[in-house]
């Protein structure tokens, strides 16, 4: 017998506070956090009491049993946290709630991610400690801090070996800001980007501008996962998990920038064993969601799922080919992590659901398989893929 | 004199001493490493045990302070306060290929606006912090 989360598991409802810029958000993270998930319930069209599992990733300190007993839920069955700093974790937090739900051990669990930059520290700031030690000792003293920093050298290593432009990053960024100026939701909503603009903003590191940055922001999002056979309690278009998987290659975590396989947005052990469990091969993909840190990493995620050839990404990666509703392969449809909301990606995971239910801002006709890549470049990475009724 | 303006954080030796031979070194103006002195592979960073074979007898041996550029990165916005005057510098990641192809980072000295090219040979100049609290030694690389 094949063990597989194909079609077993359904999203019932997905939702999210108002998305604010660092320092924005007039709540605290913790009521976000609850703001999110009830929303996500309501979408659902359940009780929030009727939830009976959390799971997160990065380190969210909202812990399970505080929002439980916040939410008045009688009986919390599944509390999880997926290791594993950045956004690496979405994906894989979606994949262990519905292990959770597939094996019997919940029967309503929530995925949820809360994250208030301004009121707790900022991801794109380094220590202010007098002295480090450890794996930190070896990169900190340089001036290698902060998350643009740590990922600049293995683009620039890609870039080298396969001969890509900074046209192909700024292809990425202009997608993210052209689907965000039809979503309302998204903080870049009203600003949009063109080449001239993007040509002209400013080096945070090179080869990334200002503008292949992610944003920092406050808000939460949720999602209310349950069993398949649950997928039509709502009047949504009914979705489903055909995979979640996560993990990374060969010594992935060493230190100080040693891990032997560098250039790689670190999905290559992972993406195979994605389409295998979904049963689906990259140009089935109607739709994409790929985790934007920086452009670099979603331009090696693409890569390393199957979309384009490392040696064809000039030519593959234009602004045309990457928009709804046209595009070869509309990405990032809700305008992302750059240009949405940077909710250390679960929100890409939702723009996913909504285009499989067909009520995204940027709607791809007829999208029966979306793929969500999530936190490329760190470890351990994760993938998902959602799929409509037809696809099981 | 130091390549980046003071007061960003200090390295020191891990408290449990797994790295100290590695500091220790350096401020005697030598470049030290892992090797395992079962299956004499080379290791960086830091392990308690041998990636390759898992013995836990490994060793720092001094090493040719010599590599070639594996990647770099020109750094422009300041992420921290220390770096707020400092204009753009350069990190360097170094390969040593005399050592199973271990990388180093640093800083690559010189003209900061320098064009950098992906294997050129370098090597290590030792950045003394000697009057420092806690004093350190920093392993920066220098284009050959």
């Amino acid at each position: 017998m094949t063990r597989s989360l194909r079609g077993k598991v359904a999203v019932l409802g997905v939702g999210e506070t108002t998305y604010y810029k660092r320092g924005g958000a007039p709540e605290a993270e913790g009521k976000l956090a609850l703001q999110a998930i009830i929303a996500a319930c309501e979408d659902a069209g359940i009780s929030p009491k009727s939830v009976d599992g959390f799971a997160s990733f990065s380190n969210d300190q909202n812990d399970p049993s505080r929002l439980a007993a916040a939410l008045g839920i009688k009986d919390l069955r599944f509390a999880n946290m997926q290791w594993g700093g950045g956004g690496g974790g979405g994906s894989g937090a979606v994949g262990n709630a519905a292990a959770a739900i597939a094996t019997g051990m919940a029967e309503c669990v929530v995925v949820f991610r809360a994250l208030a930059q301004g009121q707790f520290g900022r991801f794109g700031q380094g220590p202010r400690r007098n002295a480090i030690f450890g794996d930190m000792a070896f990169t900190a003293p340089y001036g290698l801090m902060s998350p643009a920093q740590m990922f600049a050298m293995r683009v620039t290593r890609f870039m080298h070996d396969h001969g890509v432009d900074t046209a192909a990053l700024r292809a990425i960024s202009l997608a993210s800001y052209h689907h965000a100026q039809n979503n309302p939701r998204a903080v870049m909503h009203g600003r949009p980007l063109d080449e001239e603009k993007y040509d002209a903003s400013r080096w945070i590191v090179e080869p990334f501008r200002l503008y292949d940055c992610c944003q920092e922001n406050d808000g939460a999002a949720a999602m209310v996962l349950v069993p398949a056979e649950r997928a039509k309690e709502t009047n949504h278009r009914p979705t489903y998990l055909l995979s979640a998987v996560s993990g990374s290659h060969y010594r992935a975590g060493a230190s100080a920038h040693n891990t032997p396989d560098y250039a790689t947005s670190c999905f290559k052990t992972v993406a195979p064993r994605l389409y295998e469990m979904a049963g689906v091969k990259p140009a089935d993909v109607d739709v994409l969601q790929s985790y934007e840190n920086f452009t670099g990493g979603v331009l090696m995620s693409m890569v390393e799922h199957g979309f384009c050839e490392p040696d064809a990404c000039n030519e593959f990666f234009v602004k045309e080919n990457l928009i709804a509703p046209t595009g070869k392969l509309p990405t990032n449809t809700s305008g992302g992590n750059l240009a949405e909301c940077y909710m250390h990606g679960l929100g890409l995971n939702i723009e996913a659901v909504r285009q499989i239910r067909g009520d995204s801002t940027n709607q791809v006709p007829d999208a029966d398989v979306a793929l969500v890549g999530s936190g490329p470049m760190v470890t351990p990475v994760s993938s998902s893929i959602f799929g409509s009724e037809a696809t099981l | 004199m130091s390549y980046l303006h003071a007061g960003l954080p200090k390295p020191m030796p891990r408290p449990d001493g797994l790295d100290s031979a590695y500091w220790e070194a350096a401020a005697q103006d030598v470049l030290k490493v892992q090797r395992c002195n079962a299956c004499r592979g080379w290791q960086w960073g830091p392990e308690w045990i041998c990636h390759r074979c898992l013995s836990d007898d490994v060793g720092f041996e001094a090493v040719a302070p010599t590599g070639r550029i594996y990647s770099y990165e020109r750094v422009w916005h300041p992420v921290h306060p220390a770096l707020q005057e400092q204009g753009p510098y350069l990190v360097a990641l170094v390969e040593l290929p005399q050592c199973d192809g271990i990388r180093m980072v640093g800083n690559l000295l010189g003209n900061p606006r320098q064009a950098v090219r992906i294997g050129a040979a370098a090597h290590a100049v030792f950045e003394h912090h000697a009057d420092d609290d806690p004093a350190f030694t920093l392993v920066q690389w220098q284009l050959d």
